[in-house]
């Protein structure tokens, strides 16, 4: 009797504890979604209005040109960035887990852009991959005189600097997390590996790497988010250009929703983003709740 | 003398008229603007200490970005805490806010100073909403001029072009010296101003109207439209490299250093060239194309004044709507700014020869064209920055599907 109410009063202050956090979360987070979702219905411009005008904002919206271009874009910059930070990162944090001298000293080099942020990561290979006063002019400095690597000012591969400067961005951080399973990795292993005399390489492609599941996953989660709500780095960097070729949505959302002010429009756009991460990630959550629910029934 | 005496008492009976109970209490404006580069700020200065003199208290709430600063704006007003002015571009960028009813009219001021008759028409026309005034016009800004390097036009035998025909003859020549022929600054905006300039040089006032105001698709498949089409095109050649992202002001710089001939920016561009200590027509030459009659983009800054339920804050309102509007505030803003007046009624003789001529075009209406930003909502703007962009980097659309696109933006629900 005591233990339950001693229970009940336990929960009551957990709740009283949670309270503020779960109001912001309900008023900011799902009433600000919802409202989003709800003017994306009206035809609101620069201040909100309650016209319901149905689905022709998103009509609109998917025979824009600038809209298919940033989806496309996203699609590539988030394909190749997930990927090359994971392997970049990978291969960072193998090479310093060989025991190398100055481990310290690498492995705050490799973190530190990092602690950048995007505006002067954007900035500072904006410089470096102009034509005029960046590589290309440096190499051509040297002699080379046909050296030529001018991919920012070019529609076909800008989408490829933004990727560059997101890797570099990221790299350190999926070493950090790669390094950290890696040396939660049982020295066991590397010893009985070692005793049948199986490479290392293979060691690692074969043993090591596929029991780093739980960093991939990390590392993972992490970069697709840093992927969604990539702004500032294309605005610094390319500003959306050459013409629309460095787009991406929610560059696309905040233009139309201030500068342009075309609410309306612009929350079609983030209510398309919302639905495209959610038909994403739904599954996935889906696939580990039932994972974990096998687990709890064994 | 009476000018003076009036001056002095208008505001103070304003004052009083506006705000019996507090009387005695200074005239408190907070002022939302986005004028924060050097010369920016040296011309809202005059604003600030011209309002100081007529007894009120300046608060100045500068926000670097114009989007920015509306934005901020826009969100105080809508909030419930309006600041007491807020600057537009001059056109339809408040036309929400007069909607909602959240702007106070000016209406008995404009009445009193006889805004008829001392603006151009078109500024008028833009600054009024359902006959009423909602906003004072502090500016005009000329959108289209062309600026060249003197020198280098002299070292490849070449004077003053009259339009682009011949612009494009003395790029050609440019380029064979080895110099970078237009400087130019490869963002959204400027593109679209590069776009505009070319289209009333080749097409006219009749199709900028029938375009930006009336949404014609005849003028958009006009054959003088498809020439500005042509002639834009060709620019793409006269370049460098360098071109994409690169800020204006960076731009302005390769024509003051004489490593690039001419240079297509509005008047504000004046201001680098000052700077760098370089004088009007001695130094440089500014020059506008206006092959069709028309050959002026008319733009500029207004201030509008949101509804405050403090009489006394309506009053501060009103003395500085006044005071920007004063000659003597208008000359020296102009001469800070690198603007012209907004009054077709004052002696510009103190101006530097662009902003002479500039004064000379408003006060003839054939030669005045009103700006993208007057004609057009931003979302409409918006629409054919992003198209003109696309065209303008890469050969990826036709000269056709360029006007297809630009015709499916006037029909839309923009």
């Amino acid at each position: 009797m005591f233990a339950r109410f001693g229970r009940f009063r336990s929960r009551t202050a957990a709740w009283v504890a949670l309270l503020p956090a779960l109001a912001i979360i309900l008023v900011a987070h799902a009433g600000s979604t919802g409202w989003t979702i709800w003017m994306s219905f009206t035809s609101s411009r620069m201040l909100p209005n309650s016209n319901f005008v149905g689905l022709r904002q998103y009509v609109t919206l998917f025979n824009n040109d600038r809209w298919l271009v940033s989806i496309h874009n996203l699609a590539i910059f988030g394909t190749l960035m997930v990927v090359g930070a994971l392997a970049v990162g990978l291969l960072l944090a193998i090479a310093i887990d060989q025991r190398v001298r100055a481990e310290n000293v690498l492995r705050s080099v490799f973190l530190y852009p990092f602690s950048m942020s995007f505006v002067v990561t954007g900035l500072a290979w904006q410089w470096m991959l102009n034509p005029t006063h960046g590589i290309q002019k440096l190499v051509r400095g040297w002699g080379f005189a046909d050296f030529q690597f001018d991919w920012i000012v070019r529609q076909d591969t800008v989408i490829f600097t933004l990727v560059i400067a997101g890797v570099w961005h990221a790299a350190g951080l999926v070493m950090a997390i790669m390094l950290a399973g890696l040396r939660g990795i049982d020295d066991e292993i590397w010893k009985a590996a070692r005793v049948d005399g199986i490479p290392t390489w293979r060691t690692y492609a074969s043993i090591v790497i596929p029991m780093l599941g739980a960093s991939f996953a990390t590392a993972g989660i992490l970069l697709s988010a840093s992927v969604v709500r990539l702004y500032d780095l294309a605005v610094a960097m390319t500003n959306g250009g050459p013409g629309l070729a460095s787009e991406v949505p929610a560059k696309f959302v905040m233009d139309h929703l201030f500068e342009r002010g075309n609410l309306g429009l612009a929350t079609a756009a983030a209510t398309s983003m919302l639905i495209t991460v959610v038909s994403i990630a739904a599954p996935l959550f889906y696939a580990r709740a039932r994972a974990r629910a096998q687990e709890t029934r064994r | 003398m009476i000018a003076r005496s009036i001056r002095v008492v208008v505001p103070a009976a304003l004052a009083l008229a506006a705000g019996m109970g507090s009387a005695g209490a200074q005239q408190r404006a907070e002022v939302i603007h986005w004028w924060t580069s050097g010369g920016e700020s040296a011309a809202v200065r005059v604003f600030a200490e011209q309002f100081t003199k007529a007894g009120g208290q300046w608060v100045d709430t500068a926000i670097a970005g114009g989007a920015n600063a509306r934005t901020a704006a826009i969100n105080r007003t809508v909030g419930g805490d309006p600041p007491t002015a807020m600057q537009f571009n001059t056109g339809k960028q408040f036309d929400d806010l007069v909607e909602a009813n959240l702007l106070a009219d000016v209406d008995a001021l404009a009445r009193q100073q006889n805004w008829k008759a001392i603006l151009p028409e078109a500024i008028s026309a833009a600054v009024t909403r359902n006959g009423k005034y909602f906003a004072v016009p502090v500016n005009i800004h000329g959108q289209n001029w062309i600026w060249y390097n003197k020198a280098v036009l002299e070292k490849v035998g070449a004077s003053e072009p009259k339009n682009w025909d011949e612009a494009i003859a003395i790029l050609e020549k440019i380029k064979a010296a080895g110099l970078i022929p237009l400087a130019f600054s490869g963002q959204k905006n400027w593109e679209r101003d590069l776009f505009n300039t070319v289209m009333l040089d080749k097409a006219g006032p009749a199709v900028w109207n029938g375009i930006y105001a009336q949404r014609s698709e005849a003028a958009a498949r006009s054959a003088d439209f498809r020439a500005a089409v042509d002639t834009f095109a060709k620019l793409r050649s006269y370049v460098d490299a360098g071109s994409p992202g690169r800020n204006w002001n960076d731009a302005t710089a390769l024509v003051i250093q004489g490593k690039a001939g001419m240079q297509v920016m509005g008047d504000w561009a004046k201001g680098e060239f000052a700077a760098a200590g370089k004088t009007a027509g001695k130094d440089f030459g500014c020059t506008l194309f206006g092959s069709k009659g028309g050959g002026y983009v008319m733009g500029g800054d207004v201030f509008a004044f949101p509804k405050q339920k403090d009489a006394a804050k309506s009053g501060a309102q009103l003395t500085l709507a006044k005071v920007m509007l004063e000659p003597d505030t208008q000359i020296l803003f102009a001469q800070k700014k690198g603007s012209i007046p907004v009054r077709t009624d004052l002696d510009v003789s103190s101006l530097d020869i662009c902003a002479q001529r500039a004064s000379k075009m408003i006060q003839d209406k054939s030669q005045q064209v009103a700006s993208v930003q007057m004609l057009a909502p931003p979302a409409m703007n918006g629409a054919i920055e992003d198209l003109v962009s696309q065209f303008w980097n890469g050969n990826a659309m036709s000269h056709d599907q360029f006007v297809d696109k630009m015709v499916a933006i006037l029909k839309g629900s923009y």
